[in-house]
């Protein structure tokens, strides 16, 4: 999966659970759930459904490191080659 | 809960229909919600039209279940959404509609003339005469009063640029009005008193972290199941809580508790985790995982929405520090989480960084006071102390 398919499915997943906002609109650094308005309990389906649509384990100890886009995509890339 | 407006029927005339059919969807003061069926039986008759609102406790629908020839006037009427949508307090009658009996509203012939004649809805009136029967004086007041509880301003849809929305829209105004009336009436007749206590929360997240590491990622916990779990042990211990104030304070048999789902168009619903204290933590996250969706798809059904006995509010990640709740009548508590975060905790003479809520509780001066409601926080706060004993 190239970086640019992992970057659509984050914005469809995200999307879907923040359907009234642009999510490619994100600034890299941003704090994703604050932009988008994300609450815990979405921010777990978020995980869920990343983890479950690109076939990778995200242990609760990386959490912190899906909070915005740049770590999110990095963190997913370097996990996907695995 | 004064009037509901029927929204759509789910079944036609002559459907064959089952115990736990969803058979209409009602728009109340608690929000949207889905009629079930307690019995078999063939549907006979739709009694109101889709858009009608029509005061609690109207027969909606009559349902023959084959026991008796039917006719209009002798069938038993069904009255579906009866347990679901009154409230006890709330004893009405139309004169269109079949009521059961007992369920007459006791009015002087002068009150009902006046009341007639002024198109005052009788049935939204509290009587102060004799067994609580409405008299004259009643229905003047009304009338001074305009009728405030029925006057609900109907909405101006100025958001008519997305129309693929408009369902939603329409649910969120219902949800705006429900909110507004089910808050106003709190804050008008209950005497809320309020306390807070910082707990740490270190242990509990220790706990949930290590349960978390044996769990697949679908199966993973949020503190706040441990937060619910942690509710209703302490109610267990202080079931005075666990209560409405209807004529005096009543004690529920069960523990369920209500839990406070924000939407995110605005408005919140407060789904029911039926049988909390019988529930395990990893039972609690999972009934959450299931209402949440579906209370934001006004998926629910009325059982969820009409049998709590406590509710919760919980800030959660990045939000506020502390939440001061508005108790859902007839209940007479509420209990608030602010956010999870790190401050500096004094304990046995040491002063440590450690994760800490702070924990707030309103509750019904009516029903107990402050000493009860500081039993209570103090029973949460020993068990969030040992998270392995949930």
């Amino acid at each position: 999966m190239t970086e640019e398919e992992i970057k659509k499915t984050v914005f469809q997943l995200l999307q879907r659970i923040a359907p009234e906002t642009d999510p490619s609109r994100l600034m890299p650094e941003e704090n994703i759930r604050e932009a988008l308005n994300i609450d815990s309990f979405d921010a777990l389906q978020f995980i869920v459904s990343i983890s479950e649509k690109l076939n990778v384990d995200i242990p609760e100890e990386d959490y912190g490191k899906t909070s915005n886009l740049k770590s999110l995509l990095a963190y997913l890339e370097k996990k996907v080659k695995k | 809960m004064e009037a509901g407006t029927l929204v759509e029927w789910r079944k036609q005339t002559g459907e064959l229909l089952h115990r736990g059919d969803i058979i209409a969807d009602v728009e109340t003061q608690k929000g949207l919600i889905e009629i079930e069926v307690f019995e078999e039986g063939t549907l006979e008759k739709l009694l109101v039209k889709e858009g009608e609102k029509v005061p609690v406790g109207t027969v909606l629908a009559l349902i023959n279940d084959g026991k008796a020839e039917v006719s209009e006037s002798t069938i038993p009427a069904e009255e579906v959404p009866k347990q679901e949508i009154h409230p006890i307090e709330d004893r009405v009658e139309t004169p269109h509609e079949k009521i059961e009996e007992g369920e007459r509203i006791k009015i002087s012939p002068l009150a009902r003339k006046i009341a007639e004649a002024n198109q005052v809805d009788i049935s939204l009136l509290k009587g102060t005469g004799p067994e609580g029967s409405i008299v004259k004086k009643d229905v003047e007041e009304a009338i001074s009063e305009g009728e405030k509880p029925t006057q609900e301003p109907v909405k101006k849809p100025d958001e008519t640029k997305e129309i693929s929305a408009k369902p939603a829209t329409a649910n969120a105004n219902a949800m705006r009005m429900a909110v507004a009336a089910a808050m106003s009436k709190s804050n008008r007749e209950i005497p809320h008193y309020y306390l807070e206590k910082r707990m740490d929360m270190s242990k509990a997240m220790d706990w949930v972290k290590e349960a978390n590491k044996e769990r697949p990622i679908q199966k993973r916990l949020l503190p706040v199941a441990l937060l619910i779990k942690a509710v209703a042990k302490a109610l267990d211990e202080v079931p005075d809580l666990n209560a409405t104030w209807e004529n005096g304070l009543q004690r529920k048999n069960e523990i369920n508790i209500g839990f406070v789902v924000s939407l995110r168009s605005g408005g919140i619903v407060v789904p029911a985790i039926l049988q909390t204290d019988s529930k395990t933590v990893d039972e609690i996250m999972e009934t959450i995982n299931d209402l949440i969706p579906r209370a934001r798809a006004f998926k629910l059904r009325s059982s969820e929405l009409s049998q709590s006995t406590f509710t919760i509010t919980s800030i959660g990640e990045g939000g506020a520090d502390k939440v001061f709740g508005l108790i859902y009548p007839p209940q007479v508590g509420i209990v608030g989480f602010g956010e999870i975060s790190e401050q500096p905790f004094a304990e046995d003479g040491m002063l440590g960084i450690r994760p800490v809520v702070d924990v707030t509780l309103a509750a019904d001066h009516r029903a107990t006071d402050g000493l009860i409601g500081s039993r209570f926080l103090a029973a949460l706060n020993r068990y969030l102390q040992n998270p392995e004993e949930l």
